[in-house]
């Protein structure tokens, strides 16, 4: 039988952690705000990005730029290159093969040499987690949604870029050291942020580390739910040209036949050319993209953050009002149990 | 008076400016360029630079970083990394801002990894003061 300042005691314990999740919802609440602010005022940037790409795209040949589909240019330069990058394949068979292992199921993983490196795509995974816990089920989600994403991958290559501190521990002890990993960061994202992500993972694919690039991020759709989202970054895949480009765009595989790329849009210049000022617009288009889903994770994490404080802090008031009523139990009995020794002494000298 | 050109500047943390001007002079990848009313459609690469244009017939400037700019019938869009305000560009704050870039790169060597970045700080602050002066 717990005492009377036991009780107390533990009462004032809940009340103090409610204190505390009270105070951490509200400044997820705050930052929450900030965070939507900051994806409502990067749409513009990336709708007009997203618009010139599209219409720029359908201007000039698939191929022309090496950020579109690798592997539809690469087709022929690849009996050259397969020597070479088998012999890359098998460097990094060993740096990969600790990454994967958990996934990879056994045997397929040494297939004779020369059809594995044809079949196998060399894919990089980013992961979007949280540096910090106490945010409900946000990054277990997550990891969840990279699990599955490796297991539907077990015979390619997989290299993990893990960005948050979350992800990153959980990799690391499942799968030993788990490949690349960053901090996400305390403070909101950065476009500098997304720079620095989009200037490596261009670099890994252009210099044939990675044939594909995917980000696994949390999609912010409201306070209350985010789903994890599992999107394709490169090879850039031309969003669907605008509808006042459409026209252009017939004219466009037209006008590839004869000249690729002087082809004007609308009788629009385009200065130095279309192909120069795609090249220059695909690496901001990525970085964008980037941008794009720091800013929804950032935001999804605080908005998981602030469900979940919201409903511990309701757990704790409820746990408060159970220990109160034990508490008043608890007081009434002592009470009753002396009143009762009272009245018994009292009874007894009669 | 032209009819007015809708001129918006864009980044990617939120549009910075969007009025209605006479003219616009933008550092073009080739060249500065400039866009009176009934200009022809245009894209093209920006330089980091001034932008310059004049609304209610005064002039006023942007410092901004590389990016796009975008012609259209009526509307002129650009796309930068970065835009700021030449009114809003605290003179002392940037040349001290410079001056501190200027003495990260001093005898450094062009192989250090800050190098990059401190130059484009330098680079970035003298059209600062550029468009603040101007």
């Amino acid at each position: 039988m717990p005492t009377l300042s036991d009780i107390k005691r533990r009462i004032n314990s809940v009340k103090n952690t409610q204190q505390i999740t009270r105070a951490m919802k509200m400044v997820s609440a705050a930052k929450l705000r900030r965070a939507q602010d900051d994806i409502v005022s990067t749409r513009p940037y990336a709708d007009k990005i997203k618009t010139l790409v599209g219409s720029l795209s359908g201007m000039v040949s698939p191929d022309s730029n090496p950020l579109f589909q690798k592997l539809a240019g690469g087709e022929s330069s690849k009996d050259t290159k397969r020597s070479e990058k088998t012999q890359e394949a098998k460097g990094q068979e060993e740096v990969v093969d600790e990454t994967v292992e958990v996934v990879e199921a056994p045997g397929t993983s040494y297939a004779p040499e020369e059809d594995a490196a044809a079949a196998k795509k060399k894919i990089e995974l980013i992961l979007l987690t949280s540096d910090r816990g106490l945010c409900g089920g946000f990054n277990t989600l997550l990891i969840r949604e990279a699990e599955g994403f490796l297991a539907d991958h077990a015979d390619d290559e997989i290299s993990l870029y893990l960005i948050g501190k979350r992800g990153a521990d959980y990799f690391r002890r499942h799968l030993g050291e788990g490949g690349k990993s960053k901090d996400m960061g305390v403070a909101r994202p950065t476009y500098e942020m997304a720079k620095a992500i989009s200037a490596e993972i261009t670099a890994d694919y252009l210099e044939d580390r990675a044939d594909e690039v995917y980000v696994i991020y949390s999609e912010f759709q409201s306070a209350l739910t985010q789903e994890p989202v599992l999107q394709k970054i490169l090879p850039v895949t031309p969003p669907a040209p605008p509808v006042e480009a459409v026209a252009v765009d017939g004219e466009a595989v037209n006008a590839d036949a004869e000249a690729s790329g002087a082809s004007d849009l609308d009788e629009c210049i385009l200065e130095p050319s279309a192909q120069e000022v795609l090249d220059s617009l695909l690496p901001k288009y990525i970085e964008v993209q980037v941008f794009r889903s720091l800013l929804e994770s950032s935001a999804s994490e605080h908005g998981a953050r602030m469900t979940s404080m919201d409903s511990a802090s309701r757990n704790a008031s409820d746990m408060i009002d159970n220990l109160t009523l034990i508490y008043n139990r608890v007081r009434q009995a002592a009470i009753t149990k002396e009143l009762m020794e009272i009245i018994s002494g009292a009874e007894s000298l009669k | 008076m032209a009819d007015a050109t809708k001129f918006e500047v864009v980044t990617p943390t939120g549009i910075i400016l969007s009025v209605d001007v006479e003219d616009i002079y933008a550092p073009g990848e080739k060249g500065e360029f400039g866009v009176l009313e009934g200009h022809t459609d245009l894209i093209c690469n920006l330089v980091s630079g001034v932008v310059k244009y004049k609304t209610g017939g005064t002039l006023k400037t942007i410092a901004v970083g590389g990016g796009y700019a975008e012609v259209a019938p009526g509307k002129v869009n650009l796309l930068v990394d970065i835009a700021y305000m030449g009114e809003d560009i605290n003179a002392s704050e940037v040349t001290a801002e410079l001056a501190a870039a200027e003495k990260a790169i001093d005898g450094v060597s062009e192989d250090d990894p800050d190098f990059a970045a401190n130059k484009a700080t330098a680079e970035f602050a003298k059209i600062k003061l550029a468009a603040a002066g101007g």
